[in-house]
């Protein structure tokens, strides 16, 4: 890495005070891409505890009794379009095309709210058929892995909705088409946590 | 203080700092605040100077803090039957002590050592992210008080530092100290994780032209590798937290074996951050007396690469080794095999840097000054915990040692020895630096002597107390079962408990130097040392915004190098004054230098999450309370830009912001 | 502010087209089908390979081209990628010790 960044550094020598970072790259987008890499190392450990746990159910009910996974799929399938409509949003505002970015943010936001909407269906489901928070070490852990994901896309959404705000009254300060990005880098991040969660708690059966 | 903006001032005095901004339109709810004077300019301040001040204060508080605790934890021992403390208190009272100073002294002195000089060594004006940086000073103290909050709701923490089930639990842990503990933690590793980030982006981005990451100092490379293992292990820890939370507060059983529950789980989550903590606790001192030794020895640090890499290799290898920790927990065969190795593997790197000190030493002409004093006081003391470290290594002989208080010796000379000595050596060296004045040296030499007599006297006779078997966390001793002769456990434990307290005068002396330097102390020359690195390029103590011009970086040692020149004999001769130096910089001062500003937003944020907190635990009202005043902090910060607008200087600005730093914090 | 107009231009530079993203979404959509069609279909011993492997394939596309990642500068993917291979690392080891994989 530091060949890398010392590369980048002998360039900025040569033309003084055209950039202001040493590597000529921006200090948010450098702080979110290992913010991002350290929230790998939360999920990782909120699915590790998931996967050892994910036999104990104890009197409880067991995964493959509980899971829908026609319904899930199609949150999942909408986490993942909301992908799409994010990355137009940034896309639209590095092209400085408010109409569309803020179009893009509120379908993205209305997304992801669909997707919390259907995790709150399924807690709900889940409840009813006799899983509660703490019947198993399956029922705990699997609610704190999706909790907190879920918590992710809840802040993510609101992220969205100000950040709409902020760009409609002109009150985004700094970059916008920055700013739009570095929501978007937040919002990826928890859709690809979402792909891994998919796979690794609904598809493999216990 | 507030933005800057100013003539330039050719005189090497002090310069005068003009007219701050007057805030002409609210950003979002208030306008920022202004004040330069008083209280409010370090409660509302972003200025890497002051908060790392601030940090110091903090750690130095929580460093008296914990001292008592173990002073009342070696008066309990020093005889048989101890009465000053029963059990519970006693548990609480180890608790704590470990807590307070892993988290709360020596982990905020080394951010507030880095906050206060990355900056400045290599040659910026400011961190990357300001308000994080102050947000990240809030919540470490507020995290730091909410522990220390429990001692008067009912009590405090009591299942050891790192809290195994099922002494966390609530049977065995019916009080909210637990509860108290791990919110804490929580707040305190948020300081953390911001402060990581802020400081890594901080060395990446921000260096002076010229500054290649193989010229930066060997202080700045340590915290730049401390920075990364916190923003690593901060998440690791923070999940243990949360599962030990839901356990305690939501009826969840992760760690509960009746549940069916692993509690190894628990013991992996720790480890995996405890470990790479224990180098974050170490590594910032390597980097100051890395900064120490060289200037005192007037020879360049040998092998520059090889500290490097070392560090770097030490901050990684340190993943891979935590469960050396739980050698005694029946992990099998293999994995006790794995981790043997990889042990014995981080002495290596550990190695190489003690063998680079010693030979910066060598033949140089050396120069006793505290600072120095303090430097190889750690190499000794450190050698002799690493090496009892290396026998833990070993799985057999470290299953006779685990819980025994050999291993209490083994971490308390690493620990002491180590990362408290090489932080009171930056204090000698970097005290003219930021106070102006000098620390007095004769003083300086009690207190080292004190404090190196009083730790071997305290930690060295543990090495046999555990030998022998006393326990780790054993409340009481009784003198029937103490033994005989030279290995009477009485005896080693009277002479513990005099040394702490001989530990106790010279950090006393310690606190009555800094008394007496700030009444009549030396005013510091410019240059006191005859240092190598750019903190030093500048006046004492630095200027709001550090540097009049940003240097040009030309070689590792930069200041030194322009001080010094090699003549045609291929002798380093002086060639300019430290004087000369600062003026040459202060000559091509920059015309505009906006510096970020102050701002609200930082403290409310962090006030917001102990609230939260203490609703979490007593009502959950107080707890959306404290959401609210998130919220509100959040978006106040989003809507509030991090350098006042040009139209709000007075007079206004020009518009002409080519040389400024611009922050987007 | 000021060091943001570089990336700025960089990004539109050598993001793709709005086709080029739909053409990923299309692509991560047939994946996601063809992963739920192992809750129908046999897949045998194919089953658990195939699923990990598509897993990281969708992964590795939404980091690499909806979050700019393969064009951006290296230093965000060693940032990142640090995060991931060191979760990975330390998570599977844990597990390993509790006899997790075998």
């Amino acid at each position: 890495m530091w060949f890398t960044l010392d590369n980048l550094a002998t360039a900025h020598d040569t033309h003084e005070g055209a950039a202001h970072s040493s590597t000529g790259l921006s200090n948010v987008k450098l702080g979110m891409w290992l913010f991002l890499g350290t929230e790998c190392l939360l999920f990782g450990g909120l699915i590790s505890t998931y996967m050892l746990y994910r036999g104990r159910v104890g009197t409880g009910p067991r995964p493959s009794q509980v899971f829908d996974i026609p319904f899930t799929s199609v949150s999942s399938f909408v986490l993942l379009m909301s992908s799409l409509t994010m990355v137009l949003a940034v896309s639209a505002a590095h092209k400085r095309d408010d109409r569309s970015t803020n179009l893009w943010l509120v379908i993205t936001a209305l997304l992801g709210t669909t997707f919390v909407g259907g995790q709150v269906y399924e807690f709900t489901a889940f409840y009813n058929e006799g899983m509660g928070f703490s019947t198993s070490l399956f029922s705990s852990s699997f609610f704190v892995l999706t909790g907190f994901h879920g918590v992710h896309v809840t802040v993510g959404i609101i992220m969205l909705l100000a950040l709409r705000g902020m760009l409609k009254n002109n009150k985004v300060p700094g970059s916008r088409s920055e700013t739009v990005e570095m929501i978007g880098l937040y919002w990826h991040f928890v859709d690809i946590v979402w792909i891994i969660i998919f796979t690794l708690i609904y598809l493999i059966p216990a | 203080m507030a933005i800057i903006e100013r003539p330039v001032s050719l005189e090497v005095q002090p310069l005068i700092v003009v007219a701050p901004a007057t805030p002409s339109s609210a950003m979002g709810a208030v306008k920022r605040p202004v004040v330069t004077k008083g209280w409010r300019q370090w409660v509302f301040t972003v200025d890497h100077k002051k908060l790392g001040l601030m940090y110091m204060a903090t750690a130095m508080f929580f460093f008296l803090v914990g001292g008592i605790e173990a002073v009342l934890i070696r008066l309990q021992l020093a005889l048989p039957d101890g009465k000053i403390l029963n059990a519970d208190l006693y548990n609480q009272m180890f608790t704590m002590h470990a807590t307070t100073m892993v988290f709360l002294f020596v982990m905020p002195m080394a951010a507030g050592f880095a906050n206060y000089f990355i900056p400045l060594q290599i040659g910026a004006r400011d961190v990357a992210f300001p308000r994080i940086n102050a947000f990240g000073f809030w919540a470490l103290l507020f995290g730091g008080l909410f522990i220390n909050l429990s001692w008067f709701l009912g009590g405090a923490a009591d299942g050891g530092w790192f809290m195994y089930a099922p002494n966390s639990g609530p049977i065995f842990s019916p009080s909210h100290g637990v509860d108290f503990w791990t919110f804490g933690l929580q707040i305190a590793g948020i300081a953390s994780l911001t402060g990581a980030i802020n400081l890594i982006v901080t060395v990446l981005n921000m260096r002076a032209p010229g500054m290649k990451l193989m010229r930066m100092p060997i202080f700045t490379w340590m915290i730049l590798v401390v920075q990364f293992l916190l923003a690593f292990a901060v998440p690791v820890i923070t999940v243990a937290l949360f599962l030990l939370s839901f356990q305690r507060n939501f009826g969840a059983t992760f760690f509960d074996v009746a549940a069916g529950a692993d509690p190894l789980l628990w013991q992996h989550l720790f480890w995996i951050f405890g470990h790479p903590e224990v180098y974050i606790l170490i590594l910032p001192s390597f980097g100051i007396i890395s900064e120490v030794l060289p200037v005192f020895s007037r020879k360049p640090l040998f092998g520059y690469p090889f500290v490097v890499f070392s560090g770097a290799a030490i901050g990684f290898v340190g993943w891979g080794v935590w469960a050396h920790h739980m050698f005694a927990s029946g992990l099998g065969p293999v994995s006790v095999a794995v981790f043997s190795i990889s042990t014995m593997a981080i002495a290596v790197p550990t190695g190489v840097k003690i063998v680079n000190w010693t030979l910066t030493l060598w033949g140089g002409k050396l120069w006793f000054t505290t600072a120095m004093k303090f430097s190889i006081g750690l190499i000794v003391l450190f050698t002799i915990g690493g090496l009892s470290g290396v026998t833990h290594a070993v799985a057999p002989s470290d299953t006779q040692q685990t819980d025994t208080y050999y291993i209490v010796a083994h971490f308390h000379y690493v620990l002491f020895g180590g990362a408290v000595l090489g932080l009171f050596s930056g204090f000698y060296y970097w005290w003219p630096k930021m106070f102006g004045k000098m620390l007095n040296e004769k003083l300086g030499t009690w207190n080292f002597w004190f404090m190196v007599v009083g730790m071997n006297l305290t930690f060295g006779p543990m090495h046999i107390l555990g030998l022998q078997g006393q326990p780790r966390r054993m409340y009481q001793w009784t003198e029937n079962r103490a033994g005989e002769g030279f290995f009477n456990l009485g005896f080693w434990n009277l002479i513990a408990s005099i040394g702490s307290l001989v530990l106790v005068v010279g950090v006393f002396l310690f606190l009555v130097n800094i008394y007496i330097t700030a009444r009549n102390g030396k005013v510091a020359p410019l240059d006191p040392w005859g240092a190598r690195s750019l903190e030093w390029m500048t006046s004492n103590p630095p200027k709001e915004h550090n540097f009049d011009s940003i240097p040009t970086v030309h070689h590792l040692d930069e200041f030194f190098h322009r001080k010094y020149a090699e003549d045609a004999n291929g002798q380093m001769q002086q060639v300019a004054t430290a004087e000369q130096v600062l003026k040459q910089l202060e000559d091509n001062a920059d015309a505009h230098i906006h510096m970020p500003s102050p701002s609200y937003w930082p403290i409310i944020l962090a006030f917001g999450l102990p609230v939260t907190c203490l609703g979490l635990i007593y009502s959950i009202p107080l707890a959306i309370f404290g959401g609210l005043i998130i919220l509100m902090g959040t978006f106040g910060w989003a809507l509030e830009p991090s350098t006042a607008p040009d139209s709000d200087f007075d007079p206004p600005s020009s518009g002409d912001t080519s040389k400024d730093v611009v922050h987007v914090g | 502010m000021n060091t943001t107009s570089a990336t700025d231009s960089h990004a539109t530079e050598h993001g793709l087209s709005t086709i080029g993203y739909v053409r990923i979404a299309l692509i991560l959509a047939a994946i996601t089908g063809l992963e739920v069609s192992t809750y129908y279909v046999d897949f045998g011993r194919l089953f658990l390979p195939a699923l990990l492997i598509m897993m990281v394939i969708k992964f590795v596309m939404v980091v690499s081209y909806f979050m700019h990642l393969k064009f951006d500068n290296k230093v965000f993917s060693w940032l990142f990628y640090t995060g991931l291979f060191l979760a990975v690392g330390v998570y599977c080891a844990a597990l390993a010790t509790f006899k997790f994989f075998g």
